[in-house]
């Protein structure tokens, strides 16, 4: 009975961080725009947490470069298994305007798998929502498979 | 007293952006902060080899993309001035707008941040109500909420028509009245107060020899703002830098609050001058050879760009100075004798924006 509760609590209220991996801000700032009043994503039960061993979901923004990859794939790594990563922007999905720079990786999925692409540059909150409701359907998924 | 050592980032839950700080504590008092950048390092200045000076424009809006209007404002009259190229009246005075109305929303996500790193959560909902606004003046007249991209060189693709500009004046009266509500609140809360004031205080003259720039400058008494220049439209509209002399966390929220009201006011004059006439001047060729260095001012401070041209449509060098990398030796010498707790808003303080200064 208790392992029914945690799943369902899990899938119903996931708990998300946002790490920026070298983006401009623009997504950054439209991120945390989803968790103020006109947007406020709370209401789907989703609370932005600090820690990655508290987190279900992995919000990144911008591009990978040579110095964060590490930082990036220690704090995949620190979440618990069932996790979800959700990859925002054009720089977090390909590299985007500075995937020629010479110290840009490219996307995240170059480092840690990634679950869901929002487009957009940056990408609108509206399609932010849309991305982590969609990555919310992935996380419950794999919620089921480890069982 | 043993000395602790304690990392603060590059993932912390009060920056936005990872910068990673090295605190050596004794107690529960900072002895000495030790900086470690280079997590957003991306190389962007190096762009400039491979993309033309047109598409640098999308580049340099992208340096940061809470100030993207101003990189990029700075960037087309950096090539303006090198390729002698006349501006439209109207156009200089339609950057003015949307560069205020960049300032504004980035002072009031500041202003939010700020509240939230001492942990006064529902002041940080209210001022990102009151800059949702903004956002949609923004995204309204150009298309993107963010990231307006209406710059090009020789002016701007985009117009305001004249029910545009009735509704913007009818919004920002609107942000003006919910920004003034929360005066009191950012100002003279008791809770607000024992937080900030005679928290990181830098005085005039180290705010001077340090090299502080824009509001932690002018939170520390120094009036220095580059829009005193009169660059662009700005030599039209009538207004005074804002100065505090206290030099505490508590002056540099107050510099930037009062810049709220006085980025809503220019954006009235603006609009009350606006001009008829073209959008953009024809631009021919390319940037001949030749050096420009262009100053201008940004929401945390003095942004300066250098470039050289070599008759190609290629740029030979882009230099970009930021005003966080000017703050970061301010910042430095405000840490020490801090308590600990404080280091989140002392840090806020200079409102940091890593993107900006690593590029």
């Amino acid at each position: 009975m208790f392992g029914s509760f945690i799943k369902k609590s899990r899938a119903k209220s996931p708990w998300i961080m946002h790490f920026d991996c070298g983006s401009c801000n623009g997504c950054d700032i439209e991120v945390l725009a989803c968790l103020t009043p006109l947007y406020d994503v709370e209401r789907f039960g989703i609370i932005n947490v600090g820690n990655p061993k508290h987190a279900d979901v992995l919000l990144v923004t911008g591009t990978v470069n040579h110095r964060n990859k590490k930082v990036l794939k220690n704090i995949y790594d620190q979440m618990p298994e069932p996790k979800a990563v959700i990859a925002i922007g054009a720089c977090g999905n390909t590299g985007g305007v500075f995937r020629d720079a010479y110290n840009v990786v490219g996307g995240i999925d170059k480092v840690i798998p990634v679950d869901v692409y929002v487009p957009g540059c940056p990408a609108k909150p509206e399609a932010i929502i849309d991305g982590v409701v969609v990555g919310l359907g992935k996380f419950a998924q794999k919620v089921e498979e480890a069982e | 007293m043993a000395t602790t050592v304690i990392p603060f980032g590059p993932q912390h839950p009060v920056l936005p952006e990872p910068v990673h700080l090295t605190l050596k504590v004794e107690d529960e008092i900072v002895k000495e902060a030790i900086p470690a950048l280079g997590y957003v390092h991306r190389g962007l200045e190096k762009l400039a080899e491979i993309r033309d000076y047109h598409q640098m424009i999308q580049v340099c809006e992208r340096v940061c993309g809470i100030c993207s209007m101003i990189h990029a404002v700075c960037y087309s009259q950096a090539i303006e001035e090198l390729m002698e190229v006349e501006v439209p009246k109207r156009a200089e005075m339609l950057r003015v707008i949307w560069s205020e109305l960049h300032r504004t929303h980035s002072h009031l996500l500041w202003l939010g941040l700020f509240a939230d790193a001492f942990g006064f959560e529902s002041l940080f909902m209210q001022f990102w109500k009151v800059r949702e606004r903004i956002m949609d003046i923004n995204e309204a007249t150009t298309g993107s909420r963010v990231i307006v991209s209406v710059n090009v060189i020789g002016g701007v693709r985009a117009d305001l028509s004249p029910e545009q500009i009735r509704w913007i004046l009818g919004e920002i009266d609107i942000v003006e009245k919910e920004v003034r509500a929360l005066q009191d609140t950012i100002m003279n809360d008791y809770t607000v107060k024992a937080r900030t004031v005679g928290v990181g205080v830098l005085s005039k003259e180290n705010a001077y020899l340090l090299g502080a720039a824009g509001p932690t400058l002018r939170g520390s008494g120094v009036a220095q703002d580059m829009r005193m220049l009169g660059y662009g439209g700005y030599s039209e509209l009538d207004f005074e830098p804002v100065v505090e002399t206290s030099g505490d966390c508590w002056a540099r929220s107050t510099v930037r609050f009062r810049e709220t009201l006085q980025s809503i006011d220019l954006v009235r004059q603006a609009i009350a001058k606006l001009p008829e006439g073209e959008l953009a001047a024809k631009v021919k060729g390319n940037p001949p050879e030749g050096e420009v260095y262009m100053r201008v001012e940004q929401p945390r401070g003095e942004c300066v760009y250098y470039i050289k041209g070599n008759g190609t449509k290629h740029l030979d060098r882009l230099r970009i100075r930021t005003p966080t990398f000017a703050n970061i030796p301010p910042l430095l010498a405000m840490l020490p004798g801090c308590e600990l707790a404080d280091v989140p808003v002392i840090v806020l303080a200079i409102d940091p924006c890593i993107s900006c200064t690593e590029r």
